[in-house]
């Protein structure tokens, strides 16, 4: 079993294992599982070991190390690499490179983390079962005829596969926290602004958050402290204080804090047995920690999607506007003017999910259709925000499930792009209200599947948010089963 | 058949650059006339990821420039992308403002063309801020069909200044693009030079024919890409002209004849209709989610009022009548901006002579200025050596042509007067030394002495000349004068 990377730090420490040596095992876990679950859409050994090997020579020399000293990090191929392509997994981006590091990357860096590679994801982040991208499937190791969730499937399957103890996925609608159930691995969307976006290739601006991704809510706690924090880059970034979220998970002591039940949403129809049985059970959990339940509702709950499916592909049509193979990225070859250069270029291009929000939020943005829909959608945002508020005066944190069913198979929601969209049930209101939410292990089904449950605390309270998983995980074991592989 | 009586409805939209150090939305340089894609970074490339960061200089220019053309200045304002397709405009929407825009409802009084004792007030409707596009230069001469696009523009903060349809002969708009653009050089808003593009003028433009009581709309045409203020009163008389014939030919009007843009060909002298498609372009503005609104307080903006100072017009009376200098002369100080206002102001306290400040900062600075694209604010001979300097030339301590020499050891190592001054070994020369030096040079040349004699003055020149080889710091007038002594005394 891989080491968790708090384990990884304390063997360099004590010199039982060298950042090459573990380099090494990571590139080697890659490539072994790499035709099996296509996780990553880049690997680069020589940068790996090079990375690490500088790393050792620091420790060697006495010098100060970061704080992630030699541990391997995947990133998800959406965020910028100035030493690796970064494609979204899109036809659009095939081999660009960027002439810069996005701040999370840089984060990295001077953390001393070592980056092995890209992660696989759906095209531009858009989908939930990571197979729409130009690089195929990603499979998902507790099953590899089932996916391992979307957009970020290919940093939790890299986690779930042994692969790399920690990985940064990004989170618009549920993108961190669907794959993370569906892997069995414990996932985090920050606050709206806690993590800089500047570098992170922008899918719906209003929405997108970095986040970490491990077995542990404490490993997501160690990467937050890396990542999180304000930066002038980006104007949307919070300038608050940064806890240290590693602390924060020291204590189990869970007496007075009130969590609310989503009582209907763990209710709703189409939620499986299973998935209401793992909430259930972890209310019970809860409870014997000392917690006090309260169900609560979020009354525009039934809006969330189709709020969601109007702002986000509103501001993706315009973000992705760009992509017009004039001045990077695919260009058609046989466009004979320019208009028929962009036309070609961006059929091309972009796969079919993408072309369908680009023509949604075109749509939606469209004079004489704009306060209908995208208005429309702003209005009733401030209403579900409102939602949140109301509860958060009530309890401290929210539980409820992560998604309405576990990993389905491949292929199975391809083509039902509505089906596709009511995986986000429960996990576009964190986006929509700003707040930051978690997915963590609860049980496996008879199948040998995970389950999840969800999260949630008010905006800023991720140290709260990672305390009360991290209790939960010092009750339970979910968060220590590891598929067959 | 005679003309009915028509009247001419104009509105102009003038975009003007800020005058930041720096883009609108990065940190890269406004400087003009650098290599094509040099000024330029992931922001303002639209690389993906990149994301914008509001430059604070372009909203205390723009709250400036909002006040001096009586403007409100909203609490808030918002940033807002504008969609549309175009090579030079690389993230496929431009940073604009739609429906809060910086300043609202403003007036700018002008001089009336038509009666020289009469103003008229032009109503401001909304002025925005937006980042420019690059430039796309379409290579067709060489027939490759080629385009090329510099970025190094793409990002320049501009104000789009709109303003009511009030104006209503191209005279008019002539002044009112005068006084806006005096304006804003004064304030040091923006450079206004036409040629760079940091002053552009778009004007919608139609008629209302009288027809025996019945008033007939003529369509609406934007005219644009006229590049200088005559052509913008060639292209308005043009319009009106070929606007009545439409109307007289296939009797368009308003209400059956969509808005239409219309170019400027400054060779054939014509407005003609540009390429455009069937429908009207819905640029589908929507907020944009990377910038937060703005607030702007009051008291902010108070204090910016605090700093306008007077008015071009009170700048031109005030520096006629405390230094004496004529009208003319006020003009092109005051039309160099409120930064030349103070230097002159300096200069000519300094050295107590209004008259050579005025020339001077005219003949030599200005001369240096264009020359070398600088600002004065920059410039290396600042207001306090220059009035120093000429403070000594008005004491008769330094002859003018060894001033210039002093101005122009400055400019090139910078320093103070003092040091110049020894680093040339200017010094005063005694007169008895002149003396001699003259009545040797005529000893030499008996020739200039005989022509000296028959009254050709003309024939003193190279005896100057060789005086001030011989000795730098030799006065060309002090050398005339004892030359013509010494010759009436032999």
């Amino acid at each position: 079993m891989l080491d968790s990377a708090f384990e990884l730090l304390r063997k360099q420490a004590d010199g039982e294992v060298s950042a090459v040596e573990i380099a090494g095992q990571a590139i080697d876990a890659i490539e072994a599982s790499q035709s099996l679950h296509n996780a990553y859409t880049h690997v680069d050994r020589d940068l790996a070991l090079a990375t690490a090997k500088a790393i050792d020579e620091k420790r060697a020399a006495g010098k100060p190390l970061g704080a992630l000293a030699g541990v391997p990090v995947a990133v998800k191929d959406v965020l910028c690499t100035a030493d690796m392509p970064t494609t979204c997994s899109s036809e659009m981006l095939r081999g660009f490179r960027p002439p810069y590091d996005a701040t999370v990357v840089e984060k990295l860096r001077a953390a001393d983390a070592v980056i092995v590679g890209k992660t696989n994801m759906d095209e531009f982040a858009m989908g939930g079962s990571t197979e729409t991208g130009a690089f195929g499937a990603t499979t998902n190791p507790w099953d590899t005829k089932r996916t391992p969730g979307g957009s970020s499937g290919g940093a939790t399957a890299a986690v779930a596969a042994q692969t790399v103890p920690l990985s940064l996925g990004t989170d618009t609608g549920g993108s961190i926290r669907q794959p993370s159930a569906f892997c069995g691995v414990t996932g985090l969307k920050p606050t709206y602004g806690r993590v800089s976006r500047y570098g992170l290739v922008a899918f719906a601006s209003s929405l997108d958050q970095i986040g970490p991704i491990a077995w542990s809510a404490k490993e997501c706690a160690l990467l937050m402290n890396t990542i999180a924090g304000h930066e002038p880059r980006d104007s949307t970034s919070l300038n608050k204080d940064v806890p240290d979220y590693v602390a924060a998970t020291e204590s189990n002591d869970l007496r007075g804090m009130r969590i609310g039940v989503l009582r209907e949403s763990m209710e709703a129809e189409g939620v499986d047995a299973d998935v209401r049985a793992a909430v259930a059970h972890a209310i019970g959990v809860y409870a014997e920690l000392g917690a006090e339940i309260i169900d609560v509702d979020l009354p525009h709950r039934e809006y969330w999607v189709p709020t969601y499916y109007v702002i986000a592909p509103s501001e993706a049509s315009s973000n992705l506007s760009r992509y017009d193979g004039a001045h990077y990225g695919h260009r058609s070859e046989t466009g004979t003017n320019l208009e028929a250069m962009y036309c070609k270029s961006r059929a091309e291009g972009f796969g079919d999910e993408v072309k369908r929000r680009i023509m949604i939020g075109t749509y939606a943005l469209s004079e004489g259709y704009a306060d209908q829909y995208y208005n429309q959608a702003l209005k009733v945002r401030r209403l579900i925000r409102g939602d949140y508020d109301a509860a958060f005066s009530q309890v401290d944190v929210l539980l409820g499930p992560v998604t309405p069913t576990p990993a389905f198979e491949l292929g199975a929601k391809l083509d039902d792009p509505i089906q596709m969209y009511l995986c986000d049930l429960f996990t576009v209101g964190a986006n929509l209200a700003g707040v930051p939410a978690m997915s963590l292990p609860a049980g496996l089904n008879e199948q040998g599947l995970p389950l999840g449950i969800q999260l949630q605390a008010p905006a800023l309270e991720e140290a709260r948010l990672l305390f009360a998983a991290s209790a939960f995980q010092s009750a339970t074991d979910y968060h220590t089963k590891r598929p067959r592989g | 058949m005679a003309e009915l009586p028509t009247k001419t409805i104009i509105g102009l939209e003038v975009h003007v650059q800020l005058r930041t150090k720096t883009k609108l939305f990065c940190g890269c340089s406004t400087k003009f006339g650098g290599a094509p894609n040099t000024q330029v970074c992931p922001v303002c490339l639209g690389l993906p990821g990149a994301l914008p960061v509001i430059n604070e200089q372009a909203i205390e220019l723009a709250i400036r420039a909002g006040l001096a053309i009586d403007c409100d200045i909203p609490p808030m304002t918002k940033w807002d992308r504008k969609q549309y397709f175009y090579p030079d405009l690389p993230k496929g929407y431009q940073i604009s403002q739609f429906d809060l825009p910086i300043c609202v409802d403003g007036v700018l009084e002008i001089e009336d063309p038509a009666d020289p004792d009469a103003t008229r007030k032009i109503r401001i409707t909304r002025a925005h801020l937006e980042e420019d596009a690059g430039k796309s230069m379409h290579d067709e001469a060489a027939g490759s069909g080629d385009s090329r696009i510099d970025l190094n523009r793409c990002g320049t903060p501009l104000l789009e200044i709109v303003s009511e349809p009030d104006l209503r002969t191209a005279e008019e708009c002539l002044a009112y693009l005068t006084k806006l653009k005096e304006t804003m050089v004064h304030l040091g808003v923006s450079d206004c030079e036409m040629q760079e593009g940091s002053l552009r003028v778009d004007a919608n433009v139609n008629l209302e024919i009288d027809r025996h009581g019945e008033v007939i709309r003529t369509p609406i045409v934007e005219i644009k890409n006229m590049n200088s203020f005559r052509n913008v009163a060639s292209a308005l008389h043009y319009e009106v002209k070929r606007q009545y014939a439409e109307w007289e030919e296939n009797g368009w009007t308003k209400e059956t004849k969509g808005k239409r843009t219309f170019g400027w060909d400054d060779v054939k002298e014509v407005t003609y209709p540009q390429r455009e498609k069937e429908e009207s372009a819905d640029y589908r503005y929507f907020p944009c989610p990377d910038l937060l609104p703005v607030r702007i307080t009051q008291e902010r903006v108070e204090e910016i009022r605090q700093t306008l100072g007077e008015t071009p017009g009170e700048a031109r009376q005030r520096l006629q009548k405390q230094y004496g200098i004529k009208e003319y002369d006020a003009d092109v100080i005051v039309s160099q901006g409120r930064a030349m206002v103070e230097y002159f102001d300096e200069v000519a306290t300094q050295c107590g002579d209004g008259k050579r400040a005025s020339s001077w900062i005219q003949q030599d600075v200005l001369r240096t200025l264009k020359e070398q694209n600088a600002d004065i604010e920059t410039f290396p001979v600042g207001a306090t050596e220059l009035g120093q300097l000429l403070a000594m030339v008005s004491k008769g301590e330094l002859p003018n042509d060894r001033a210039r020499d002093v101005f122009k050891h400055i400019l090139e190592n910078g320093g103070s007067v003092e040091n110049a001054v020894s680093s040339l070994g200017i010094e005063a020369v005694d007169e008895s030394e002149l003396e001699s030096l003259v009545q040797s040079l005529l000893d030499a040349n008996p020739k200039v002495v005989e022509d000296l004699q028959n009254g050709n003055q003309k024939a003193i020149g190279p005896l100057i000349g060789q005086a001030k080889k011989k000795n730098p710091n030799a006065d060309p007038q002090t050398v005339r004068q004892i030359a013509l002594r010494l010759i009436e005394q032999a």
